[in-house]
């Protein structure tokens, strides 16, 4: 039953998930809640994860959370349930190429998802800044009437350094990563954050 | 012509399992050597499958990466099967799908294992916070990057607003605003005249953000 439920809600994410990764994360944030699998916190660190380890990251997170939910063979299911749309879709796009990208309905279809997927990406930072930046969640009445401890200061300024590595110095994303991953590690170690 | 030609000369490989393994290969090697997604994967499939094995045109590559981008799911996964298809059929593109994915799952196996065998450790967690705060900053940038090339119309502006307002605030599902997408998408550019050149300006736009 766990298995099936798994493969079912990585199917739907793979199905509706155009945009690529970060677009479909808060599909995989709201699946992983409505079945309970995992926090808002270890979906994060899954999203830290995904970041400083290869591949996509929609496979890290159906490897991670199958495991962390029914192990090994949970990891298969929904790996294999979040890539089987895709590659079905794409057996059968192949065969009618040309008719399905000038097709006035496919067109206009996209004119529709390609702004929502902007709209999604963004909806992904508020799922990841929950708990980090913030103490609680980012959209509320606290984020004005709440002092300044609402606010985790070491980490707004990580990020707003990132921003800056990677816009200004057009340092590589992955890079940037990592060397934030050094610095948390050692303001860890030193009981700053 | 040439396309045929090619087409032709390579219809000679019929997929023996050498040729198998060498796709096999070529998409491991993809999948654990591209870190951070879909998009950070397309330069090096393109470096991958035109200059490496001669798997396709560099003509054929910018169709595999329209296509894979105006689908839904992962890009990498996408254009793994496209290719793995047009090369040795169905076993081509099971080989290469099984090929690009294989890493990943062998890598979030591993990294969950040995991170839970250590437990909680200051500075794990805090390695996590630091990259975690960095991840808000560059899904920032990405979103930036895209809208520009996307978000030309005020209709468009609509649409990422409300997507991001109906999951983001009212906590609605992410499914039902891609429908909610493709029917606006649609009515609008019926309304806006049969349709014509509704999708072209992004069609264009989502071409050039592949390059």
């Amino acid at each position: 039953m766990g298995y099936l439920t798994l493969f079912a809600a990585f199917f739907r994410i793979g199905l509706f998930g155009f945009g690529g990764g970060l677009a479909m994360l808060p599909m995989i944030y709201q699946s992983v809640q409505q079945f309970g699998f995992m926090s808002v916190t270890e979906f994060s660190d899954l999203l830290a994860l995904s970041q400083v380890t290869p591949g996509p990251i929609a496979v890290n997170a159906a490897t991670y959370v199958g495991l962390r939910f029914l192990g090994l063979s949970g990891a298969a299911s929904a790996t294999i349930g979040v890539v089987l749309p895709e590659f079905l879709i794409m057996l059968i796009v192949c065969r009618f190429l040309d008719r399905f990208r000038s097709n006035p309905l496919v067109e206009g279809a996209f004119t529709g998802i390609r702004p929502v997927t902007i709209g999604l990406i963004l909806a992904a930072i508020l799922y990841v800044a929950e708990g980090v930046l913030v103490n609680g969640p980012v959209i509320s009445a606290q984020l004005f009437t709440a002092g300044v401890e609402y606010y985790n200061l070491i980490p707004i300024l990580i990020a707003v350094c990132a921003v800056i590595l990677m816009t200004v110095l057009k340092v590589k994303p992955i890079r940037v990563m990592l060397l934030m991953a050094a610095a948390g590690a050692v303001l860890g170690g030193t009981g700053l954050i | 012509m040439t396309k045929e030609d090619q087409n032709k000369e390579r219809d000679k490989k019929t997929g023996t399992l050498r040729d198998l393994a060498s796709l096999f290969w070529g998409f491991f090697k993809l999948g654990l050597l591209t870190i951070g997604g879909g998009y950070a994967m397309i330069p090096q499939m393109q470096q991958v499958a035109v200059d490496d094995h001669h798997w396709l045109t560099e003509e054929e590559v910018v169709d595999c990466i329209a296509v894979s981008q105006s689908l839904p799911g992962i890009i990498a996964i996408n254009m793994a099967t496209y290719i793995g298809r047009r090369l040795y059929g169905l076993k081509g593109a099971i080989t290469a799908t099984v090929g690009v994915v294989l890493p990943s799952f062998i890598i979030i196996s591993l990294a969950v294992l040995v991170l839970g065998a250590i437990g909680d450790n200051p500075w794990i967690a805090g390695a996590f916070v630091g990259v975690k705060a960095a991840v808000c900053g560059l899904i920032l940038l990405s979103a930036i990057r895209l809208g520009k090339q996307i978000l030309r119309t005020p209709f468009q502006w609509v649409l990422m607003l409300g997507a991001l307002a109906a999951v983001g605030f009212f906590g609605i599902n992410a499914v039902w605003t891609i429908l909610a997408g493709v029917i606006l998408g649609i009515l609008y550019s019926q309304i806006r005249g049969s349709g014509k050149h509704g999708g072209d300006e992004t069609e264009q736009a989502s071409g050039k953000e592949a390059d």
